[in-house]
């Protein structure tokens, strides 16, 4: 008891030293750590762990488990982490089809779901939720922006993604934007590792620009592909298609390839100049984008933990709404249903010092939002 | 739609199906001479191109990890079917199912603690970069031609292989009556291992030669995996010819389809659900292929003639 209670005592003194939390908050991290797409999911918990390590509060306490890219593995953990675990919050899904398992029962539970990067549109319109918050963007934007883009110089746009909700959620976002005409929209099996019947319906299309939205291992064989095909015309696609998780394994191949982002590396502010070196420092690569989402969502968790007691949900959610934080990204505010305000930018992919990564070339967007907010009651 | 673009696809077309047949090649000689179900055929692919992206970067040349590929997934063919699949052969297929599953999983797991979970890179040789112009006015990825030109040198050497050798004339044996060749003083377990690192290597050599144009990813051989399945039993399990046929029709199938089935269904429907729902079609073409050959000729079109 005795010793209980000097435990108690140092833990007490700590924490008031520190940035003292009302309560201690637990974090569940689910995100995917093997498989094909187990790069995004580890710049997923390695941008959230720096920033939870920069804190450096004894309060906060993340466990994390791996969900293979698979919805029913996903389910059965956050069950796991909700009723044995205890968690406050959960995090850390990358894939949209996972998180339509997940966050919606585990909110319906009390509990908080805070997003790193899947974002779809149902839960951004009339099925948001006050517990659930997306601190990487709404699925729609980056295709939107590239939309935008497309609109200064493009005529006749082929446009391209995988048969699947996200896929869809892409062309239809990069369509709300682009006013020019459509060679064609052209949808290509999840997985798909050759495009030489797409590339050649390309050549033959008479389009003026090609947008693709095929992350992960489908964008670096497409990329790869196209390079080889004699085909001239330009390439444009969302941040995901050229980033830093793929670009080293694509090669020269994506040299100058477009792209839409929240936030490149060359970015010229304080708080983006020191995620950059203290990722460096840590993990000793450049981060991708899915990084510098986890970054601020951990940023979130520990500014509304400082402020309000997580037990106390509408003051919890008061405090995380208010996005006190310094994000590498500049300008980020939360909309209404609790996605991001925030600036998209037009991106190119460069060389440099020998390594490939994305210059700034242009701001898109001024204080983003999305197309769903209005169907949101919150 | 041109004469052009039409030569373009059925060149794609071709290009899928020799690659295919790499892989469906092994699977069909594992399946036809032991009896094995070897689903972690798709892993051996992974090491193929793993070798090969790892070589390639470390020495500057794609050539000496093309030879890497081939030792690297054939060692890793023989040190599996000596320590797992030699207990697998009795077994009924739910066994072998299991148990080469297993395997998949300990490749995955194994590369990605090895390579890390970031894709690799590998590029094309400089000897086959670029395009070549093609009758007609369009051009064509010179490497891709070269994968046919592999693939169908290939399939040849393994036809005089099978047809002219001492080897081949075993695996043959072998096939009919194992048995027999046992008792006639074949060595049918260093037989069994030969085949099964033959077997191997086609697959690592398929894996690097596409790694170049693809993603060298953990995980990248189950798709394909699926695709030779489909391939082995369209063509008759176990029958290398079956197989090769197997893989150009499916290749030029599925090719076509993604090519022509939204331009079809425009016909139908109005262009803008067109496309989902013509890819969504092409993507069951082959499947559809599949199921229409196995209710005409439930084994496969060339059956191996003593099953």
């Amino acid at each position: 008891m005795k010793k209980m209670l000097a435990a108690a005592t140092l833990a007490l003194s700590l924490s008031a030293s520190g940035l003292a939390f009302a309560d201690p908050v637990k974090i569940g991290m689910i995100t995917t750590l093997s498989g094909g797409g187990a790069g995004l999911g580890i710049d997923t918990r390695d941008g959230f762990m720096l920033a939870i390590k920069n804190a450096g509060n004894k309060d906060i306490t993340v466990v994390t488990e791996d969900d293979a890219q698979k919805p029913e593995l996903a389910v059965q953990i956050a069950d796991k982490m909700i009723q044995s675990d205890k968690v406050d919050i959960l995090t850390g899904i990358v894939w949209s089809n996972l998180l339509m398992a997940v966050a919606p029962s585990a909110v319906a539970q009390g509990k908080f779901y805070v997003s790193t990067n899947a974002a779809p549109a149902q839960l951004a319109g009339a099925n948001c939720h006050k517990l659930y918050f997306n601190a990487a963007y709404q699925n729609d934007n980056l295709h939107e922006a590239v939309g935008e883009y497309a609109n200064k110089g493009f005529k006749k746009m082929f446009i391209l993604a995988p048969n699947y909700p996200a896929g869809k959620d892409s062309l239809t976002g990069f369509k709300r934007y682009y006013k020019g005409e459509l060679a064609a929209e052209v949808y290509t099996q999840v997985g798909q590792t050759d495009y030489a019947a797409e590339i050649a319906q390309m050549r033959a299309s008479g389009a003026d620009g090609i947008f693709v939205f095929l992350p992960g291992g489908m964008g670096i064989a497409f990329m790869k592909q196209f390079a080889q095909s004699g085909v001239k015309i330009p390439v444009m696609g969302p941040g995901f298609s050229f980033s830093q998780d793929v670009l080293p394994a694509i090669g020269d191949a994506a040299l100058g390839a477009k792209a839409s982002g929240q936030w490149a590396p060359d970015f010229d502010n304080e708080a983006s100049k020191k995620f950059l070196a203290d990722f460096q420092k840590e993990y000793n690569r450049l981060p991708s984008i899915y990084a510098v989402q986890a970054y601020d969502a951990a940023q979130l968790i520990l500014a509304a933990a400082s402020k309000a007691s997580v037990s106390d949900a509408d003051a919890f959610a008061a405090e995380l709404k208010k996005a006190e934080i310094q994000s590498p990204r500049g300008n980020f505010k939360f909309n209404t249903n609790q996605h991001p305000i925030q600036d998209i930018y037009l991106t190119e992919v460069i060389k440099k010092d020998g390594v490939l990564t994305n210059k700034t070339v242009e701001k898109i967007f001024t204080d983003h939002g999305d197309a769903y907010a209005k169907d949101c009651k919150l | 739609m041109t004469i052009a673009l039409a030569l373009e696809q059925l060149l794609n077309g071709i290009q899928l199906g020799v690659m295919l047949f790499l892989m469906a090649a092994g699977l069909t000689l594992i399946f036809g001479v032991m009896g094995l179900i070897n689903l972690a055929h798709g892993s051996l692919y992974m090491v193929g191109a793993f070798a090969c992206a790892a070589v390639a970067a470390w020495t500057g040349s794609f050539w000496i990890g093309l030879v890497a590929s081939l030792v690297a997934a054939a060692a890793a063919g023989a040190i599996v079917e000596l320590a797992v699949i030699r207990r697998l052969y009795d077994r009924d297929h739910l066994d072998q199912v299991l148990a080469t599953f297993a395997l998949i999983l300990m490749f995955s797991e194994g590369t990605r603690w090895l390579f890390g979970s970031f894709p690799l890179y590998l590029d094309i040789p400089p000897l086959l970069q670029g395009a070549v112009a093609l009758p007609g006015g369009t051009e064509y990825p010179v490497y891709r031609l070269a994968i046919i030109a592999a693939g169908a040198l290939v399939a040849f050497g393994l036809y005089m292989l099978i047809s002219r050798t001492r080897l081949g004339m075993r695996i043959r044996a072998g096939e009919s009556d194992r048995e027999m060749i046992g008792a006639l003083g074949v060595d049918i377990r260093t037989l069994y291992t030969v085949v099964f690192a033959l077997g191997a290597a086609l697959a690592g050599f398929a894996g690097a030669m596409v790694g170049a144009i693809q993603s060298v990813q953990v995980g990248m051989g189950e798709p394909v995996l699926i695709l030779a399945f489909v391939v082995i039993v369209i063509g008759g399990i176990g029958s290398i010819k079956g197989a090769l046929l197997g893989a150009l029709l499916v290749g030029v199938t599925d090719t076509m389809g993604r090519f022509l089935l939204p331009k079809l269904m425009v016909l139908f429907v109005p262009p803008a659900q067109a496309g989902a729902i013509g890819g969504a079609v092409a993507s069951m073409l082959i499947y559809i292929v599949m199921a229409i050959i196995l209710a005409v000729k439930p084994r496969g079109l060339f059956p191996p003639a003593h099953a």
